[in-house]
């Protein structure tokens, strides 16, 4: 549903922005993994096309609200930056396919990295109602973009960090962290969200260790919403078919390794309907 | 009074004149969770082919000053899925569906013209003529009048009398009163325009083509100048001939600017991407138009700005009247 949301709060979290939205019918309807859209640059924008976040907190208060982090990568989310409370948003949600969640109480590792992050926090939360043990590992480039950590720290049973330039928690990736952190805390599960490189890396050693393994995506969107096609990825289906898929109306989440990491970006040669692949010529 | 917004495709009629643009929209599905499809004049499909296509590589999709450009590459599920699955569901519920269909051969066009012949639901069959023509170097069949014409002559002999066949013609042409006169020729019913103009984009941080595709169909506001000029050459030529303006279309002023230009009916593309509520709202503001202007139906407002300079304004009258004492 579209919904114009008053903007409530805005607040820096070290190198990100997040900005708390009153917005209803969105925050009652949402799961976690759940994404909004939202139109940047006001009425008569130059910027059509909507920019896709991943809610990081519902909260009850003024009929709902959703909180969105993001960084700053171009004009559209340096507009989204210059918001203030009582501005108006233009807010579609809530979109895609949220996480599915264990019936029994497991042990789930969380991984993030930078602010991908924030969308394992309503995760956490519906893990932790159902008995579930939550680990968190978070990481970034540096101290600044680690998301959540303190967070992370209040609710999870362990909570491992990692930078790149060692200025927090250990020094390197979160895969370079993740078989430890699984043999440790004895994982039943992963959920991830971040870059797809380190989604890649996350769903091999989940693959390695043999448990499952639930990512969400990050892909440019123009939608959100599964009309405009340019999202896709390719995703091996139940019958073994590999498919160009909307990542905003058939993900954001995927199982692991479902998800053609090493294609992204291409079109395999066995996916269906590739060219070569038949009497291929249009378009 | 409210505004006969009814127009005519042809002998069609649609209840008011605003359509989803060709593969703006999916399969329908997605844009029926937020309105009921039934509110639309028409929604038009992806181009359909034969086989299944995957379309293009990704990155598909580069954001540039009031538009977007984009190279999928109709990406779709193939005749045989869109049959067995995707027209049924619309044709079940009523919905009236300008089915468009794209192929690389007039053979692979009269083929989906033949397997679309027979099937219930399709209101009107949309010829994506945008497409490279394998026997022709992969230069797409609407660049050129005879090209453009033997695809829809092809069609046409095909199709049911009833179901009108609509051309959709490229602007990146030289001439596009000539493609147009040609298609009608040929046995074309209406014509639809623009589709997208190619345009390109370079990342300059990567020093890279933005596109996978390196070049792809420039959309959005953009390009709307460029449709109402389309538009606006072939109602000044054809003026019996039922059009279809496509391009840019973003409010209900720019839907207007088409009609006066000569359409009869609006298609609405990239506007969904930004707000999936844009063909009601677009209805809803060029109905509140042609009401302030003192229109009593759409039809009258269609290709009026042709009229000669001087000649007197008549429906501004309706205002006047009202507002004196």
């Amino acid at each position: 549903m579209q919904v114009t949301g008053t903007v409530l709060t805005t607040r820096r979290v070290d190198a990100y922005h997040a900005l708390t939205v009153v917005a209803p019918g969105i925050a009652e309807r949402h799961r976690p993994g759940h994404f909004v859209s939202v139109a940047v640059g006001g009425p008569r924008t130059s910027m059509i096309t909507r920019r896709a976040f991943t809610v990081h907190d519902v909260k009850p208060d003024y009929g709902g609200t959703v909180e969105l982090v993001f960084t700053v990568r171009g004009p559209g989310t340096a507009w989204l930056a210059e918001r203030r409370a009582r501005d108006t948003l233009d807010l579609v949600g809530p979109l895609g396919r949220p996480f599915p969640l264990p019936r029994d109480p497991v042990h789930c590792v969380l991984v993030g990295d930078e602010y991908g992050a924030a969308v394992l926090f309503p995760v956490a939360d519906a893990l932790m109602e159902r008995g579930c043990r939550v680990d968190f590992l978070l990481g970034g480039a540096s101290a600044d973009r680690v998301f959540g950590a303190m967070r992370a720290r209040r609710m999870a049973a362990t909570t491992t960090l990692t930078t790149e330039d060692g200025s927090l928690g250990l020094r390197g990736k979160v895969t370079d962290a993740l078989p430890s952190v699984i043999a440790d805390t004895r994982a039943d599960a992963v959920y991830a969200c971040g870059p797809m490189d380190t989604l890649r890396a996350v769903t091999a050693v989940a693959m390695e260790f043999d448990i499952p393994v639930q990512v969400a995506v990050e892909e440019a969107m123009a939608c959100g919403i599964g009309v405009c096609m340019t999202c896709v990825l390719p995703v091996i289906g139940d019958d073994g078919v590999t498919r160009m898929v909307r990542a905003c109306a058939d993900g954001p989440v995927f199982r692991g390794e479902r998800v053609r990491f090493e294609d992204v970006g291409t079109i395999p040669f066995d996916a269906l309907g590739a060219p070569g692949g038949g009497a291929r010529h249009a378009g | 009074m409210p505004v006969d917004m009814r127009t005519f495709l042809a002998h069609v009629e649609l209840a008011n004149p605003v359509t989803t643009a060709a593969g703006c929209a999916a399969s329908g599905r997605e844009l029926a969770q937020f309105f009921d499809l039934h509110r639309l004049g028409a929604l038009t499909t992806r181009s359909v082919t034969m086989a299944p296509r995957a379309g293009r590589p990704t990155p598909r999709m580069a954001e540039t000053a009031s538009g977007m450009l984009n190279a999928v590459g109709l990406q779709g599920p193939g005749i045989d899925a869109f049959l067995e699955r995707e027209l049924p569901w619309l044709a079940q519920r009523g919905i009236r569906t300008i089915v468009s269909v794209g192929g690389g051969t007039v053979a692979e066009y009269s083929e989906l013209a033949r397997r679309l012949a027979d099937a219930p639901g399709v209101t009107a069959l949309e010829v994506n003529l945008s497409c490279p023509n394998i026997e022709d170097r992969g230069r797409v069949f609407a660049r050129e009048g005879a090209a453009a014409a033997e695809v829809i002559a092809s069609v046409r002999s095909i199709m049911r009398y009833d179901v009108p066949v609509v051309a959709k013609l490229a602007p990146d042409v030289a001439d596009i009163v000539s493609v147009a006169r040609a298609c009608v020729d040929a046995g074309a019913d209406a014509l639809s325009m623009i589709n997208n103009p190619l345009g390109m984009a370079i990342d300059t941080v990567a020093l890279r083509p933005s596109l996978a595709a390196v070049t792809g169909g420039l959309s959005g506001p953009a390009i709307l100048p460029l449709a109402v000029r389309c538009v606006w050459q072939v109602h000044a030529a054809l003026p019996g001939v039922p059009l279809i303006g496509v391009g840019g279309v973003m409010t209900g002023d720019d839907a207007f600017q088409l009609i006066l230009a000569g359409a009869c009916a609006v298609g609405v593309g990239t506007a969904l991407f930004h707000d999936p509520y844009a063909c009601l709202r677009i209805e809803r503001e060029l109905e509140d138009l042609l009401q302030a202007r003192g229109f009593q139906r759409l039809a009258d407002a269609v290709g009026l700005a042709h009229r000669p300079p001087g000649s007197a304004p008549r429906h501004l009258l309706v205002d006047s009247e009202e507002s004196s004492p």
